[in-house]
């Protein structure tokens, strides 16, 4: 890891005071937390714990009711994305931002070939040579293990956790800084979870990623971040390094939840 | 005649149209919502073009319709013939005699002057609806010029059909701004449409209108390998023997035989006046 090497005193994000309210519920309230380059964040509580409002608010997705989140930009060095333009902050989820969802379908385009899929994003950024592009999605179906000749194929010809892995390469094809995960491994059976977290790992140390991943499944966290964030009716109950949070959780929820992961 | 107000439409709503026109005409390629009326045709059939046409005429104007190029075809006929009863404005066949030309799926060959305005029907105004159906998101889009998707649709075209299989309503950039839906004309017309006379886009059905100023600059979107082309039948005329004109294939027979003619028919028919001939140019006349 890259962590120690002293001269990445910027964190790459910086989450002050994010809440989000629906009414009178509490989606999450008063989130706090720094994200250095190349470190991996995991987000880990129940269902209706404020994990993806949380995620989503940071990702733009939805408006924070409250706080910031500061982003340090290649341009202007760290900015407020809640307050920063609609177009700049669109210009920033398609080029330093990636966003995995739970379901490829929500990620993909059902009706485009994997390779237009994967191109879309160079396209958006001004990419005009079919020639390259095309190279680029090639090299990056081989890079999430995909086939090559399934290239013009559409994504509904393909299995659940190709789909998964084709919507990661779209991601990752512009080399994000930044990438949000929400549930990345959720309904795939487990043998396809584990060889997309093999490839995960991979990805993220070989590119230096940072990468924010919501989750309600322990090993996922165990197996791709440095730290860990639990939360519980939209709290921040416990955070720390993965291992010590695990291995030696503190809160009364947290033991809860480490204790009730079978043991096969 | 006077039992219709000018051209059918009320000078209210001609004069709301004329806000939208001059709106589009003031923000090129833009799609301007307008309160689309109820017309006695049913949508599809230039619904759009029939009252932009109605705000647009005076009872000086002389009034030319086309239908795929022809003037003799059933949409062309009836709405010549509807403005004849509403308006009571003279008519014509020929491009250069016309003051208004109200066109479905072509520009005529002859190339149009200051002085005239071309008035196209669109049936889909939004060049990214079907890739992003979202109304919402699609005005984002044009608002933000996200136009990164217009060519995934091309990317899609090569990668099915080894080229821009895409021949009609073929996706134009105006002014270096607004991507615009030309409605549906082969893409052998796009070229033509940085033109001298003033064109406007009607959408009934959508309620929306977009125009080009006289010499706006619009460019067709293509890859850099992969350049724009205007393509037509490789062909001449079968009856007037032009080389440079769009050409629609008519089947003669089961056994095979077919021919080429020009799909603007007062081109073809002028250039037989003026004697040219093609190869069944005498069978045909």
């Amino acid at each position: 890891m890259t962590r120690d090497d002293g001269n990445l005193a910027v964190p790459l994000l910086q989450v002050r005071n994010v809440s989000k309210l629906y009414g009178a519920r509490i989606g999450c309230s008063d989130v706090s937390f720094d994200l250095y380059p190349g470190e991996v964040m995991g987000i880990v509580g129940e269902s209706g714990s404020g994990k993806s409002t949380l995620l989503n608010s940071l990702a733009g997705h939805l408006v924070p009711d409250r706080g910031e989140v500061i982003f340090d930009t290649r341009a202007e060095g760290p900015v407020d994305t809640v307050t920063m333009s609609e177009p700049e902050r669109r210009m920033l989820s398609r080029t330093d931002w990636a966003f995995v969802h739970q379901h490829a379908r929500d990620g993909l385009r059902m009706s485009v070939s994997a390779g237009g899929n994967i191109g879309e994003r160079l396209m958006a950024v001004g990419d005009r040579h079919y020639g390259s592009i095309r190279e680029r999605a090639a090299d990056w179906l081989g890079r999430v293990e995909i086939r090559e000749c399934r290239i013009d194929d559409r994504p509904s010809a393909f299995s659940g956790g190709m789909q998964q892995r084709l919507q990661i390469a779209r991601n990752l094809v512009t080399g994000p800084r930044l990438v949000f995960m929400d549930e990345p491994t959720g309904g795939l059976d487990v043998s396809v979870q584990a060889k997309l977290l093999d490839l995960l790992r991979g990805l993220v140390r070989e590119m230096g990623l940072s990468a924010i991943i919501v989750t309600h499944d322990l090993a996922v966290v165990r197996l791709l971040a440095d730290r860990l964030m639990v939360m519980k009716d939209g709290h921040v109950i416990e955070t720390g390094l993965t291992d010590q949070v695990l291995d030696d959780p503190q809160h009364a929820y947290t033991q809860l939840l480490v204790s009730s992961v079978l043991q096969v | 005649m006077s039992d219709y107000n000018f051209a059918y439409l009320d000078e209210q709503t001609k004069r709301m149209i004329r806000r939208a026109i001059l709106k589009g005409l003031a923000v090129p390629g833009y799609q301007v919502p307008f309160a689309s009326r109820e017309m006695p045709m049913p949508y599809g059939w230039g619904t759009g073009g029939v009252q932009v046409s109605a705000a647009t005429l005076t009872p000086d104007d002389t009034l030319k319709v086309i239908d795929q190029g022809a003037d003799d075809t059933t949409n062309a006929v009836s709405i010549r013939k509807f403005f004849e009863k509403t308006a009571g404005v003279s008519t014509t066949e020929v491009t250069e005699k016309a003051s208004v030309i109200q066109t479905r799926h072509r520009i005529p060959e002859a190339a149009l002057s200051e002085d005239q305005i071309l008035v196209y029907q669109v049936p889909i105004p939004e060049p990214l609806r079907f890739l992003e159906p979202r109304e919402t998101e699609t005005r984002k889009m044009h608002a933000l010029q996200e136009y990164g998707l217009m060519h995934v649709k091309l990317y899609e075209d090569i990668s099915q059909h080894g080229a821009i299989a895409t021949a009609y309503a073929y996706p134009v950039k105006v002014e270096g701004r607004y991507v615009m839906d030309p409605s549906p004309i082969p893409k052998f017309d796009n070229p033509k449409m940085e033109m001298a006379a003033i064109q406007l886009f009607g959408a009934g059905r959508e309620q929306r209108i977009y125009a080009l100023p006289p010499y706006t600059k619009v460019v067709s979107l293509d890859f850099e390998d992969y350049p724009f082309e205007a393509s037509k039948a490789d062909h001449p005329c079968d009856l007037c023997g032009a080389e440079d004109s769009y050409l629609d294939e008519v089947i003669l027979d089961d056994a095979g035989s077919r021919m080429f003619v020009c799909s603007d028919t007062d081109y073809c028919r002028s250039r037989r006046d003026a004697g040219h001939i093609g190869r069944m140019g005498e069978l045909a006349a």
